[in-house]
This record gives C-alpha cells, sequence and structure tokens, in this order.
C-alpha cells in the first residue's frame, strides 16, 4: 500500500473498512467479509507477542468466556463453538487462560516459538487441588 | 423501534460479528476494547460512532488503519459528545425531510470518551448534549488517569493514586483530591437513563446498554476500565482487577432513570476489603507503608458510605 503525506490528505479525509458496498455488516462474520486494505483487520500484530496461547480442544465446554473477555477479537467462535485462535491479532495478554473455568484449563500459555504440538501433547493432568 | 437483540446467554452472545477489530494497537490486555466489544455487541443495528481523543481513539485509527467497522468519526479531545449529537441532528433533520435512503435503519449514535475527556476537557460539551437531551448515548471509559498522554491525573483519579503529576515519595502520598462523581452529576440533568458498568459483569453490562438503545433521549453511561500500564498490574489480570473494583465496591453497579429513581443492580455476594483492590494494583503500592496506611482506612470508609448512600437513595426512591 502507498502511504501518503501528511500534507497530502484532503480535509476530512476518510478511510473505508471495506471495499464495495456491505449491507448488514452486523449479519456478516468476519470471515466473509470484504475488508478494505485500510482495516486494521488485514494487519498483524503478532509481533507484540511473547507468550502464546495454545488451545487443547478436548477439554473445552464452549462456555465462550475466552470469546467475551479477549480483547483483541482473537478467540474465533462459530456456531457457539470455541474453534481457535485468530494469531494474526493475538497480543499474548493471555486473559482468556485465566478466564477459562475448565480443569485442566483448555488455554494455556507458552513462549510463541514453542512447538504448539508438542505442548498439546505434554498438557497437564486436571488439577486434584482446585 | 427497531428490535432489541435477544443476547439469552454467553453462547447466544458469542454468535455476534464483531464490528471492532483486532490490531489496533491498545495495550496487550486493555479493558477499553473489552467494553467496546460488549456495548457493539449488544446490537444488530447499524452504528454511528465517534471517539474523543484518548487512548481508544489514538490506538484505533493510526494511519493507514481504521479498527472501526462503522461510521467513526474523530475530531478533538474535548468533542465526541458534540460531534455525535451533531450527526444525530443532521440524521433527524435528513429523516423529517425524506431524503433518507434507508430510513428505517434506526442508526445507534454512540461516543466515546475516556475519563481525561469527559470528566475534566468535554465537561461541558457532554453537559450541552445531555441538557439538549439528544437521542444519543455517551460512554465514558473510565481509567481513572490520562493514560495516552503518560499517565498525569485527572478529575476522575481517586485518592492516594501515584501518577506522573501527582507522584507518591517521601512527602506526598500521590493523588490528594478524591474521584468526581460524575455519574450523579450527568444524572442531575435529569437523563432518561444513566448507569454505571463494568465489562466482568456482561450480562449488566449488555441490559443497561440495551435498555440505552431503547430509550429516547439521551443516555450516559459510566464504565470502570481497568488499565494494565497506568493501574500497574499484569495483563492478564484485567478481569481479576474488574472483579475487585466491583466487588469491593469501589465501583458499585447501579443505574439512575430520570434522574431519579436509583437501581443498585450488582450486590456481590462476598464483598471484598477495598485494601485487596488497593493491594492489587501498584498505584496504591506505597499506601501500604506505615505513614501513608490510615489512607486505606479512610477508602474503606468512603467506599462504604458511598454505598450506604446509594442504598438509601435506592430506598427513598427519590
Ligand atoms: S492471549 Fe489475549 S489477545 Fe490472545 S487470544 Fe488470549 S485474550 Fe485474546
Ligand atoms: S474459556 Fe476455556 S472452556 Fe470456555 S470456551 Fe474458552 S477455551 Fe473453552
Amino acid at each position: 500500500m502507498e502511504y501518503k503525506g501528511w500534507d497530502e490528505f484532503e480535509i476530512g479525509a476518510m478511510l473505508r473498512s471495506f471495499d464495495g458496498a456491505i449491507d448488514d455488516i452486523a449479519g456478516t462474520a468476519q470471515a466473509d467479509r470484504k475488508y478494505s486494505e485500510n482495516n486494521s483487520y488485514k494487519a498483524s500484530v503478532a509481533d507484540w507477542r511473547v507468550l502464546k496461547p495454545v488451545f487443547n480442544k478436548d477439554y473445552c465446554i464452549d462456555c465462550q468466556f475466552c470469546w467475551i473477555f479477549c480483547p483483541d477479537v482473537s478467540i474465533i467462535a462459530r456456531d457457539k463453538k470455541m474453534i481457535g485462535i485468530d494469531m494474526d491479532h493475538c497480543k499474548g495478554c493471555g486473559i482468556c487462560v485465566e478466564v477459562c473455568p475448565t480443569n485442566p484449563k483448555s488455554l494455556l500459555m507458552f513462549l510463541d516459538h514453542a512447538d504448539s504440538e508438542a505442548e498439546l501433547a505434554a498438557w497437564p493432568e486436571k488439577d486434584e487441588e482446585e | 423501534m427497531s428490535e432489541i437483540k435477544k443476547i439469552k446467554n454467553l453462547k447466544d452472545f458469542s454468535t455476534s460479528a464483531d464490528r471492532f477489530e483486532g490490531a489496533n494497537v491498545l495495550c496487550p490486555g486493555c479493558a477499553h476494547s473489552i467494553i467496546v466489544r460488549e456495548i457493539l455487541n449488544a446490537t444488530n443495528d447499524d452504528l454511528v460512532l465517534s471517539a474523543s481523543t484518548g487512548c481508544l481513539e489514538v490506538c484505533t485509527a493510526v494511519y493507514p488503519y481504521t479498527s472501526w467497522d462503522a461510521s467513526w468519526i474523530h475530531i478533538g479531545f474535548e468533542n465526541c459528545s458534540t460531534s455525535i449529537a451533531g450527526a444525530e441532528s443532521m440524521y433527524n433533520a435528513l429523516k423529517t425531510k425524506g431524503r433518507l435512503k434507508q430510513p428505517d435503519r434506526n442508526p445507534k449514535f454512540i461516543a466515546f470518551g475516556g475519563d481525561g475527556a469527559s470528566y475534566d476537557i468535554g465537561l461541558q460539551w457532554i453537559s450541552g448534549c445531555m441538557e439538549r437531551n439528544h437521542n444519543m448515548m455517551y460512554v465514558v471509559l473510565d481509567n481513572e488517569v490520562y493514560a495516552n498522554t503518560g499517565g498525569q491525573r485527572s478529575s476522575s483519579t481517586p485518592l492516594g493514586g501515584s501518577n506522573t503529576t501527582t507522584p507518591a515519595g517521601t512527602i506526598s502520598y500521590g493523588e490528594k483530591q478524591n474521584k468526581k462523581d460524575l455519574m450523579g452529576i450527568m444524572a442531575a440533568h435529569n437523563i432518561p437513563y444513566a448507569a454505571q458498568v463494568s465489562p466482568n459483569k456482561w450480562k449488566d453490562l449488555v441490559k443497561k446498554v440495551q435498555k440505552g438503545f431503547a430509550t429516547e433521549g439521551a443516555v450516559f453511561i459510566n464504565a470502570v476500565s481497568a488499565c494494565t500500564t497506568e493501574w500497574k498490574f499484569e495483563p492478564k489480570d484485567t478481569m481479576l482487577l474488574s472483579d475487585l473494583s466491583t466487588d469491593s465496591l469501589v465501583f458499585p453497579l447501579y443505574e439512575v432513570i430520570d434522574g431519579r429513581e436509583l437501581n443498585i443492580t450488582y450486590r456481590p455476594k462476598n464483598v471484598v476489603p477495598v485494601e485487596e483492590y488497593l493491594a492489587a494494583q501498584g498505584r496504591f503500592k506505597h499506601l501500604f507503608r506505615d505513614e501513608y496506611k490510615h489512607l486505606i482506612k479512610e477508602w474503606q470508609t468512603r467506599v462504604d458510605e458511598n454505598w450506604d448512600y446509594l442504598n438509601r437513595r435506592e430506598a427513598a426512591r427519590v
């Protein structure tokens, strides 16, 4: 994308979120929207992360706590199910792990460069203390 | 009147298609975006939004990106309220003249300001909008500090908080003034609806916001927004801090209808001592030193008195 200089904008400049017309945004899932290049959906903050959340669907009860409390719209929910994490937009804050109510947790934080498959294979057992 | 979106439980709610996008540059763990998501997802109607200068504004509109999937306007620090009131007035004028292409879409007009923009800089502008009773919702994202400009105190900053302009040290315990009661000021405009909300109590928040959307006239919402950077806690603990703020009654959840009828909407089963709320945040760390410990007591007394006041208001129905 070509960036404009500060003095090249018209007064009252406008950025468009979508390419073309979109009639029912609230009824269109993110995956089905035609985002423009100016929508931050097209950007990535993946390089902000030190830790990343890994999702283990075996323990998930689809309570959606992680969906509602993720500040970065990075928990992907479809048809009332939690189906994964949007790793372009996740900043690695760890809120989703804190609010996940299952035992063991269905989400845990690991170093961003950790091998998720290996971590899933070594997932902790149920914690009897809790 | 458009229909109110049916949200029975969290699973229902999770079928919402967000109109606020990630890869904004708000801090990891920022409560602002949690609050904004809960509010925007409370309706399927079109949205006309504005934001005052502040974290939310600078972080969601960094050229070349916008994080908003709706009409969104930013003008200055003080006037997200009047920009949205202007949009609402124009909408009404066009509707009256029959010049709207789709007159039945019932857009919702919402202005977002931080506590700096609302408690201080934009106060008279909001007051004007409330007094003229525009059909709009004003939302304060109240993190009790000018976080975007480096942590200066605002008139929402509470007693004893250490901030860059009121730092705690050997001769000062930090902020000397107590927090302004903006809810009280706004309710005193006798607007149809004012409410205090917190993102951890999402159901309460959604209910109040939907009530606000169904109201003809001005609606004021004060949302507590735990700030990982300036309150000084780990980003992962944003919801813990939100829980502490509501359950210690530091941020009681209530609504005021027509400036008169006050309803408390959340009564914690186990009230947490204010000390726990303070201890969870770096900005109050110095209050645990011997010479400043009396302030913790004062905090508890103030919170108790406020809770008592709200209960008396609720009981009196005046
Ligand atoms: S770590 Fe934070 S940003 Fe990432 S998915 Fe979890 S809550 Fe969302
Ligand atoms: S919070 Fe945990 S159990 Fe609930 S939907 Fe998310 S991952 Fe699944």
